[in-house]
């Protein structure tokens, strides 16, 4: 369908859907190219609606970066809501970009960002909407080529047969790798299972259809094979050696989306080793900007786009090395305008003085900490130290400059939790609810974020089993009943999706069979109330022959071999090993600023910190002589990541 | 542009001025806001190329310099006409607005068009009900007639609707009463009157 037929019956159905500003690009700064005029189109999609991915600052860098190339475009495609889904059925409408109107199925990649699990059914609703076949080889050389990243696309097994390459790692280098790749490929004329060959040659990219998943008797992982004799193993994830340029020229939606405001990452990356945390673990090592580039960037995007919020972005802003001098800077730079300042992830016990001072901006009317667990016996398990008298002294400045409400999150469910460390949630709340109230009075607040931890893969808990459904609502029944008075509230998560989210996250590629199944009984928008049906999903499993208990609360065993080990984060299975046994024996690891713990990063990418000396990277400086190589392809990749391959190789 | 609802094309607005680096004038209290307020809102799906805005700013700026700084900065589907100065104790353009112009091009033919449109000129009252409230249509109605079709063939019409606070006229409402369906059509509103003319406009058409 051409994009004028398009317009012409969106022009019937746009009138009689809920928030049709979604469904119609057109906003500042959005980028319209020639669609003859390049040799290859990318449609970036997140498989959520508008309001949400719009804030995705991955979709934005990349969306960026392949506009300025002359010879690419990229436009936007977001899962349309439920009453926009009905009506582009009925109308016979195929999903189409927010910026020319072009079928998605007309593009040459369709670049799809997973940043968590409950994204998978949208996905494939997406493909659907698209009219492209949903399994990678049923799909012809006229079919987009389909890549996938995003932090969930480290274990993208559950994902594999619809996904025609995953991107492992950072996109902003090899998301044009694969703009090349594919110029390269349309040109030989070789069928699509060339594209797939090319692109395994890609440091990063991982093409599933080239590996063949075996299983013992029991259902667990034995082992990965190469379908291929080129097919890297393992694959070992993308990084840049240096953050490249912050993106300036945003998108302004015309209508109200979820954090609409200027997204600047600060730093990517954390040291602190929190045992829980998926994006600390696969996100290393830590790069920082300076402070002079943040200040240029925000400068930039205001003039580009106006809005009257900057977010300042990183897992632990209060890391960043120059935090102090970041925010001084950014209070005297832009003194004169009306401008709110957020620097969210402030950790708890160097939340300073200063730098609340210096944050005051007017909108704020609380902070948000995260001790994650209400014991220190907990806090050591899962390796955030911060003892509870620290929060309380934190909350006591808070209150006291004025600030009404904080927002504590906790997770329950760590390893070995019993129904004390949850009275200890409650006691906890109460206590800094006191303490505000001697500040500050009957204005005081407390909200309690309570969600359910769901042990993520590449971390040192990938062992740990979730808790079950039962003592989830246990907990939260307990938590309900004795969480109440004034000014206090309590948030907590729905178990179910929970229970969705902790299969998925370290499934295998057998759970493929149950996310076709549900998607097809209907499940999509799996983290919205609106379209969660846990009871298909159950039917799901059952009809697949698999049981979610496998995935979430078995223990496994400390030699299982798991079904992403062959995707690379680069940190030793070793190291993850050692830091779950030393968890269980409440043992701590500081700040490996301060300490490096080996955990397997500098070896595989010495040649890139060699190659980028200086404090902007947190990994110590590397003295030792190594030597790049450049494949016979053409590819740069480092020495040690080919080492690397051999030692994790999976016999 | 056209789905973006009132408050939405408010910020929409209050941005373009920010990107212009006009000295903004800003509301007191705890979240401040750009002094800025629409003569009426423009439901949404409906176009206009007449808008009024009141605009404060905090030092004076030559009405030209302001227009072509916020010509400059203006998203796509916002086009500024004019800039006026005003005396500060003018009054309010909420309150001085009267009545709106629509064109409104039908999608779906309607037969009999010329004797629908005299049936309801002639007829008493048109009792209907907006958000379960009753009303009567008719006295919202202040002028209706037929327009050439357009290049496509499309039947046109142009209607004059009562634009005031709790007496607001829908076209979409207008054409149902025709017999038509209120979501095959296009609005455009073309002008807005005002009871007495204030010297204070800055015009925009999104």
């Amino acid at each position: 369908m051409t994009p004028s037929e398009i317009e012409s019956r969106l022009e019937r159905i746009l009138p009689r859907v809920q928030k049709p500003g979604r469904y119609t690009g057109g906003e500042l700064n959005q980028v319209v190219k020639d669609w003859d005029g390049v040799e290859t189109t990318v449609a970036m999609a997140f498989p959520d609606i508008y309001d949400l991915g719009m804030s995705n600052l991955g979709m934005m860098i990349l969306y960026d970066l392949v506009n300025k190339r002359a010879d690419a475009l990229a436009e936007r495609v977001y899962s349309p809501w439920l009453d926009m889904e009905a009506e582009l059925r009925e109308a016979g409408i195929p999903l189409y970009s927010l910026e020319t109107k072009h079928a998605i199925r007309d593009f040459d990649i369709l670049a799809v960002s997973l940043p968590y699990e409950t994204l998978y059914t949208n996905t494939l609703n997406l493909l659907d909407l698209a009219g492209i076949p949903l399994f990678s080889d049923e799909r012809s050389p006229d079919d987009p080529l389909v890549i996938a990243g995003g932090h969930a696309a480290f274990n993208p097994e559950p994902m594999a047969p619809f996904i025609d390459a995953f991107v492992i790692g950072e996109g902003e280098e090899v998301m044009i790798e694969i703009v090349e790749v594919h110029q390269a490929w349309k040109k030989s004329g070789e069928p699509r299972e060339g594209l797939w060959h090319r692109l395994a040659h890609l440091w990063g990219v991982y093409v599933p259809a080239l590996y063949e998943a075996h299983y013992h008797a029991d259902g667990t992982f034995d082992r990965i094979e190469k379908r291929a004799e080129h097919a890297q193993l393992p694959i070992v994830k993308r990084i840049v050696s240096q953050l490249p340029p912050p993106v300036t020229n945003f998108i302004v939606p015309y209508i109200d989306v979820s954090h609409n405001r200027i997204p600047i990452e600060i730093m990517r990356g954390c040291t602190r080793g929190c045992r829980f945390c998926h994006a600390g673990m696969i996100t290393r090592p830590v790069r920082e900007r300076t402070v002079e580039e943040v200040c240029e960037a925000i400068e930039k995007a205001l003039e580009a786009t106006g809005f009257e919020e900057v977010g300042l972005l990183s897992l632990s802003s209060s890391d960043y090395t120059h935090v102090v001098e970041l925010v001084k800077a950014v209070g005297e730079r832009f003194a004169d305008r009306v401008l709110s300042i957020s620097l969210p992830s402030l950790r708890i016990e160097s939340l300073s003085v200063d730098l609340m001072d210096a944050l005051k901006d007017q909108r704020r009317s609380g902070f948000t900490l995260a001790p994650e667990a209400a014991t220190e016996r907990m806090r050591e398990i899962i390796n955030k130290p911060v003892s509870s008298e620290q929060l309380l002294e934190t909350a006591r400045e808070i209150y006291s400059r004025g600030y009404t409400h904080i927002k504590l999150y906790f997770m329950m469910g760590h390893p070995s939790e019993t129904m004390e460390d949850i009275d200890a949630i409650i006691d906890l709340c109460k206590a800094v609810l006191k303490v505000g109230r001697e500040q500050i009075g009957g204005r005081a607040k407390l909200t309690a974020g309570v969600s359910t931890f769901v042990p993520k893969p590449h971390t040192p808990f990938q062992w740990v089993p979730c808790d079950d459904l039962d003592t989830i609502y246990e907990k939260q029944e307990h938590l309900k009943r004795h969480m109440r008075g004034k000014g206090l509230k309590l948030n907590w998560n729905n178990p179910k999706e929970t229970m969705l989210e902790a299969a998925l996250s370290r499934g295998d590629r057998r759970l493929a069979e149950v996310v076709y199944r549900a998607w097809q009984k209907g499940c999509k928008f799996d983290a919205w109330y609106e379209g969660f049906r846990y009871d298909l999903w159950l039917e799901a499993y059952e009809e697949a022959g698999l049981a979610p208990d496998f995935y979430t609360h078995r223990p496994r065993p400390l030699d299982e071999v798991f079904p992403w080990e062959h995707l690379s984060t680069t940190l030793k299975k070793k190291f993850l090993t050692e830091d779950y046994l030393w968890s269980l024996a409440g043992r701590t690891r500081i700040d490996c600023r301060n300490q490096c713990f080996a955990c397997g990063i500098l070896p595989v990418f010495s040649q890139l910190r060699k190659d980028t000396p200086g404090e902007h990277w947190q990994c110590p400086e590397i003295k030792s002589r190594r030597v790049t190589v450049v494949d016979g392809d053409g590819t740069y990749m480092p020495q040690a990541v080919k080492e690397h391959r051999a030692l994790l190789q999976i016999e | 542009m056209r789905f973006t609802g009132h408050m939405d094309l408010h910020r929409s607005l209050e941005r373009a001025l920010r990107r212009a680096g006009l000295p903004l004038a800003y509301s007191q209290g705890f979240t401040k806001r750009p002094k800025i307020n629409l003569a009426s809102a423009l439901p949404l799906g409906v176009t206009a190329e007449a808008e009024l805005a009141d605009i404060w700013l905090d030092e004076a700026v030559a009405p030209g310099e302001a227009l072509d700084r916020i010509r400059s900065a203006a998203p796509p589907g916002i086009r500024l006409d004019e800039v006026t100065e005003v005396p500060e104790d003018a009054p309010k353009l909420q309150g001085a607005i009267r009545s709106s112009d629509f064109t409104v091009t039908l999608l779906e033919p309607l037969p009999d068009l010329d004797e629908r449109i005299a049936g309801i000129l002639a007829a008493g009252p048109l009792p209907r009900v907006r958000r379960d409230k009753p009303y009567d249509l008719r006295p919202l109605i202040l002028d209706l007639k037929r327009l050439d079709d357009d290049e496509t063939g499309h039947q046109r019409l142009l209607m004059t609707l009562l634009t005031q606070e709790a007496a607001t006229g829908r076209a979409d409402e207008v054409v149902e009463e025709l017999g038509g369906s209120p979501l095959a059509i296009r609005v455009h509103r073309v002008r807005i009157h005002l009871t007495s003319q204030p010297a204070n406009q800055q015009t925009s058409k999104p």
